[in-house]
């Protein structure tokens, strides 16, 4: 069975986002990883970029495929997980602590609340998987 | 993330659909097939434990043809590029099925059991294709064809400790047998046929028995093979079988080879012996050696970050010139490394490109295939 955090908010794109402050800290979930297979490259932005909720901030490739992945929150790049750089399995082992992928500094706090729960999030993987 | 799919229910299914699925294999829709496309070990973990000791791979979705008569061998020789006449009793060979101008309808290997007696074992997707293709080209030869695809299972032990593990499970002397030859033999108390063949670079051997005993050899195999230990055999699925196809340089249909282009373009030259006399397509393949090939199929790596994917486009002086057929990373290798066609004043060791990687161009050289060779 999947980990889903009860801290995190989730979106139905598998994404977390942890909020530090008006910051907020952006991965993909431990299903997310698990569907993937090993990762082997991730493609983040830089610095400074601006994207909208939902918008699609870089991607993740396992040996066979490459996956988008999207902000749940619109926001600017403060900076990203540079480690993911050399290691790109810290997204397997780790995806909600070592496995970060960006922080961002949001332009609309409120947004989070309008993201699933970890309880909404584990019912809507559970009804992905059947 | 992507929303991911789910497969179809009407795909057809070997007789280790169950298994797989038992093992927690990743079940997708290969050319029609519900196959494994990993199992929780994960790609990585499969391909390296296949260099490294063995791998297990059900590939009963291949297809057989049987071929029966006192003109057989002229027959098959004349619809392939190898040299058919040149097989004794108990060997195989890589060929392909070409048409009259030289294309590859498939790649496949010819078992010879005797003068009157071959198999062809061709490709899953392509099956029905090469059937009604070599049905289609009988006229007056003493032959008698059967499509026995679906009386065969099909399972590829492949890696350094293969050996060791079949010969647990059969009285053959696994030794004798040599390289691309073939035995009728027992594995578990099944009669079956036991070859030293596979498409990974490594030793290993393709055993091919009636199709109700795959479960029993499948479950044999792993259990004497120890899996579940350290260095013990893993069943692998087939992403792990296109990374460890693609650093030995190995062509796959569909990518590489397909009907549009010829043995001599895929550096397949060594399997068409324009000599041997007529066949198919001999005319256009003499006509494009003579004249020479305009592209050519080369090896690259990737040089600067990222990973140049199937279908990108290659470019040099920035001017589009190629596609890649294949692209991966190799796990064993620990690079990103790729086949594409490129104008042949371009295939040269060194040579360097530029892959479109979804709008980013990333360098990449050409270099010497196979990517990796097994230590003899």
């Amino acid at each position: 069975m999947a980990n889903v955090p009860e801290d995190l908010h989730y979106s139905k794109d598998h994404e977390w986002v942890r909020v530090d402050g008006d910051q907020a800290i952006i991965g993909i979930t431990d299903y997310a990883q698990n569907s993937l297979g090993d990762v082997v490259y991730v493609e983040l932005p830089k610095a400074g970029e601006e994207f909208a909720a939902n918008e699609a901030f870089g991607s993740v490739e396992s040996v066979k495929a490459v996956s988008e992945v999207f902000t749940p929150v619109a926001g600017a790049i403060v900076n990203i997980n540079e480690a993911l750089a050399d290691e790109p399995e810290i997204v397997n082992s780790d995806p909600y602590g070592n496995g970060w992928m960006i922080r961002v500094k949001m332009s609309n706090p409120g947004e989070v609340d309008s993201l699933l729960t970890a309880a909404e999030y584990e019912d809507f993987t559970k009804a992905e998987s059947e | 993330m992507n929303k991911l799919t789910a497969t179809a229910p009407q795909l057809k299914r070997t007789p280790l659909n169950n298994a797989h699925r038992q093992l927690g294999g990743r079940m997708v829709d290969f050319g029609g097939w519900d196959m494994p496309v990993q199992y929780p070990a994960g790609t990585i973990e499969e391909h390296l434990r296949t260099r490294n000791h063995a791998g297990l791979f059900d590939v009963s979705h291949m297809g057989e043809i049987d071929v029966r008569g006192a003109d057989a061998i002229a027959f098959v020789d004349k619809l392939t590029s190898n040299d058919v006449t040149k097989l004794v009793d108990g060997q195989a060979q890589y060929t392909t099925l070409t048409k009259p101008e030289g294309t590859i309808i498939d790649d496949l290997v010819v078992y010879r059991f005797a003068a009157d007696h071959l198999l062809l074992v061709v490709n899953a997707s392509t099956t029905d294709k090469d059937w009604e293709w070599i049905k289609s080209h009988q006229s007056g030869e003493s032959v008698e064809l059967n499509n026995v695809s679906a009386d065969y299972c099909q399972l590829a032990l492949q890696g350094p400790d293969a050996q060791s593990i079949l010969q647990k499970l059969t009285d053959v002397p696994l030794d004798e047998i040599k390289y691309y030859r073939f035995t009728r033999g027992s594995v578990d108390g099944v009669e079956g046929i036991i070859s030293r063949t596979g498409y990974t670079g490594e030793d290993g051997f393709e055993v091919y028995a009636p199709a109700n005993r795959a479960e029993q050899l499948w479950n044999k195999i792993l259990y004497t093979g120890n899996m579940g230990t350290p260095t013990g055999v893993l069943p692998c699925g087939l992403a792990a079988r296109n990374t460890l196809r693609l650093e030995a340089g190995l062509a796959l249909y569909g990518h590489e080879i397909d009907e549009t282009t010829t043995p001599l373009e895929a550096n397949l030259g060594w399997i068409c012996k324009l000599d041997k006399g007529d066949f198919i397509g001999r005319e256009a393949l003499a006509k494009q050696k003579e004249a020479g090939v305009k592209r050519k199929l080369v090896g690259f790596e990737v040089t600067d970050r990222g990973i140049a994917r199937d279908d990108q486009e290659v470019l040099i002086d920035g001017e589009r010139v190629g596609k890649v057929t294949s692209g991966s990373p190799a796990p064993f290798l620990k690079k990103n490394i790729g086949l594409a066609y490129v104008p042949v004043e371009f295939a040269n060791v060194g040579q360097a490109i530029n892959i479109d990687v979804r709008g980013r161009l990333v360098g990449a050289q050409v270099v010497k295939t196979p990517f990796y060779k097994r230590a003899k």
